[in-house]
């Protein structure tokens, strides 16, 4: 398996290091796999003893680490007949938020997701996965279309938030989410979201109502994102690492208070140390999923859904 | 000594008013030194500038409802600390100080009452409750508010007032968002009226949920109005803010809002607007 590019994790050192040490042997032609035998159950067994001690904070770092596989890439390995589809016929188009008719196991579909650039320009035209108004009215747009055609609606989640600024204020940034909230929860069509890396607040919502919704095991999902939230509190990000454990954002917090219905395992080390890995548990999870939701009849999967939605809460009296 | 207790509960009386208590109020707009009196009297709103000043959950029912109409609901359902918050400050003792600073559970008045006659079903945000802030509790209320218009066949009407989804309640608060806009959508499908009002300020998660979706969608003027907050947007685009930015006046102009309407019309234009639809 090849070492993941870095920068790497504080975390992940000792494991890199290690893998290096065991590549190098490989190298010499006198040693083979069977003589690194123990060296490589030695990484195993750090890489599972680093997994069962990983703060929130450091799934935070794993859902932003370089390498993660970002929408284009589930879509590319996961699906087959992927076409684009651009615009909001409104006002623009925007890469932050790519839509596109699909086949997933030979069944079309309708898929979605924020897209993070891998380099600094394409991080820059993809403007970091932070999408405006006319992402979130393009992907209501194909959601309509995807209603109208009966496909089921895929959306991958992996944003630190919708875009604040002044054209996306100007150009009605809570009404395009609030609209696509509203809209989703009553399609006619069954609805996944899958949380692949980060989940900030309007702009992960805006895409996140559902009839499941499935999280990656280092993905985060959350109001706000915890350096903001220690800024607002203190001024600065200092407090960034233990908010992260108040705030529960985790997929096993999650998953305990009821917000996600299924935590979807990653490879060993996170999905950037093993991306084919995780495209065969996703297309194994979605499978699964897809398969379940296409059994309900259109009334029963929105009653559902509605009432799924809707007794989300937690209170007293 | 009958003197004495009676003075004492005078004061207590005046502690509880969620408007200065002082004689004169220097107004935020204008600066003009205003007589409290008669501020009250023109619903907190200076007779000069005409700038609103912020008032109570409690003094827009006052404001819209018919005397004598207004059923409160809801009152007993009050948050449990799902998260165990603890920041700089525990969120158990900020839901502490807000109950016992407005004397209620949460940041939402709700009920059901009549506007000129029509019977309406209405939640009130209150930003003195953790800046209105939206947690489980609060879109718990609102949403039943629109369940009540949906089962009963009544308009419904939220006065929104609030920083956004409450971060103490994490995802919690954030799925509020869908929560309430769900309902929303069944209303739109029943061929029902909601009317969404905004006052200062409405901002974030409440902004992007139920109250950029109503049929109308009224402001008060100059209410702060927005997504993203002002510290936030500065930070990220680094660059100075047009004035009026996320203003009433702005939005009006941008196309998010049907009327700004001042609050001592808020009565007469909320009842002449229900008229056409019921």
């Amino acid at each position: 398996m090849p070492i993941p590019k870095g920068p790497h994790l504080e975390f992940e050192q000792p494991v890199v290091e290690l893998s290096m040490k065991i590549e190098d042997l490989l190298k010499n032609s006198e040693i083979n796999a069977a003589d690194v035998k123990d060296l490589l159950a030695k990484k195993d067994s750090l890489q599972k003893k680093i997994a069962s001690k990983l703060s929130a904070w450091n799934r935070v770092e794993l859902s932003r680490r370089s390498g993660r596989p970002y929408t284009l890439d589930y879509v590319q390995h996961l699906f087959t007949d992927f076409t684009e589809l651009h615009g909001d016929r409104y006002f623009g188009d925007d890469p932050a938020l790519v839509c596109g008719l699909a086949r997933f196991n030979g069944q079309s579909v309708m898929v979605m997701g924020h897209q993070k650039g891998k380099d600094t320009k394409e991080s820059i035209r993809r403007n970091f996965g932070m999408a405006h108004p006319e992402g979130y009215r393009k992907a209501l747009r194909c959601m309509k279309m995807a209603e109208k055609f009966h496909l089921p609606v895929i959306t991958l989640i992996d944003t630190m938030g919708a875009y604040p600024g002044i054209g996306a204020e100007e150009r009605g940034q809570a009404e395009a989410i609030a609209k696509n909230i509203m809209e989703m929860s009553v399609l006619r069509v069954p609805i996944l979201c899958i949380v692949i890396g980060e989940g900030a607040s309007g702009g992960a919502i805006g895409i996140g109502i559902g009839d499941r919704l499935l999280m990656l095991e280092n993905a985060w999902f959350g109001v706000i994102s915890p350096e903001s939230c220690s800024a607002i509190l203190w001024g600065d990000s200092s407090k960034k690492m233990d908010l992260s454990e108040t705030m529960k954002i985790t997929a096993a917090d999650l998953f305990e208070l009821k917000i996600i219905d299924r935590i979807i395992r990653e490879p060993l080390g996170g999905a950037h140390w093993d991306p084919e890995q995780m495209y065969r548990i996703l297309k194994g999870v979605l499978t699964e999923e897809l398969e379940a939701l296409n059994k309900l009849q259109v009334d029963a999967l929105v009653e559902k859904r509605l009432n799924k939605v809707t007794s989300i809460g937690q209170f007293a009296g | 000594m009958e003197w004495f207790r009676k003075a004492k509960s005078g004061i207590g009386t005046l502690i509880k008013r969620d408007t200065p208590v002082d004689l004169w109020v220097k107004c935020d707009g204008c600066k003009e030194i205003l007589y409290r009196k008669e501020l009250a009297a023109n619903k907190y709103v200076c007779e000069h500038c005409g700038f609103h000043f912020r008032i109570g959950a409690n003094d827009y029912v006052k404001l819209l409802m018919d005397e004598g109409t207004w059923q409160v609901m809801d009152t007993n359902l009050r948050s449990t600390d799902p998260l165990k918050f603890t920041a700089k400050k525990k969120y158990k003792d900020s839901l502490h100080d807000a109950e016992k600073n407005t004397g209620a559970h949460s940041g939402v008045v709700a009920g059901i009452g009549e506007i000129k006659g029509i019977k309406t079903s209405m939640a009130v945000m209150d930003f003195r409750f953790i800046g209105g802030s939206m947690g489980s509790v609060e879109g718990e209320k609102i949403a039943r508010v629109l369940k009540r218009g949906l089962q009963m066949k009544i308009p419904s009407i939220v006065v929104a007032a609030s920083g956004g989804a409450r971060m103490q309640e994490g995802s919690l608060s954030l799925m509020q968002m869908g929560k309430t806009s769900a309902i929303i959508a069944q209303l739109h499908k029943a061929g029902l009226p909601y009317i969404s009002v905004m006052t200062n300020p409405t901002t974030g998660g409440v902004t992007a949920s139920f109250a950029m979706l109503g049929d109308i969608n009224i402001a008060e003027p100059g209410a702060l109005i927005g997504f993203a907050g002002e510290r936030v947007i500065r930070e990220t685009i680094r660059q100075n803010l047009p004035p009026g930015f996320q203003r009433a006046e702005f939005l009006l102009e941008k196309g998010m809002l049907d009327m700004i309407v001042p609050r001592k019309q808020l009565k007469d234009t909320l009842a002449s607007v229900l008229s056409h639809f019921i």
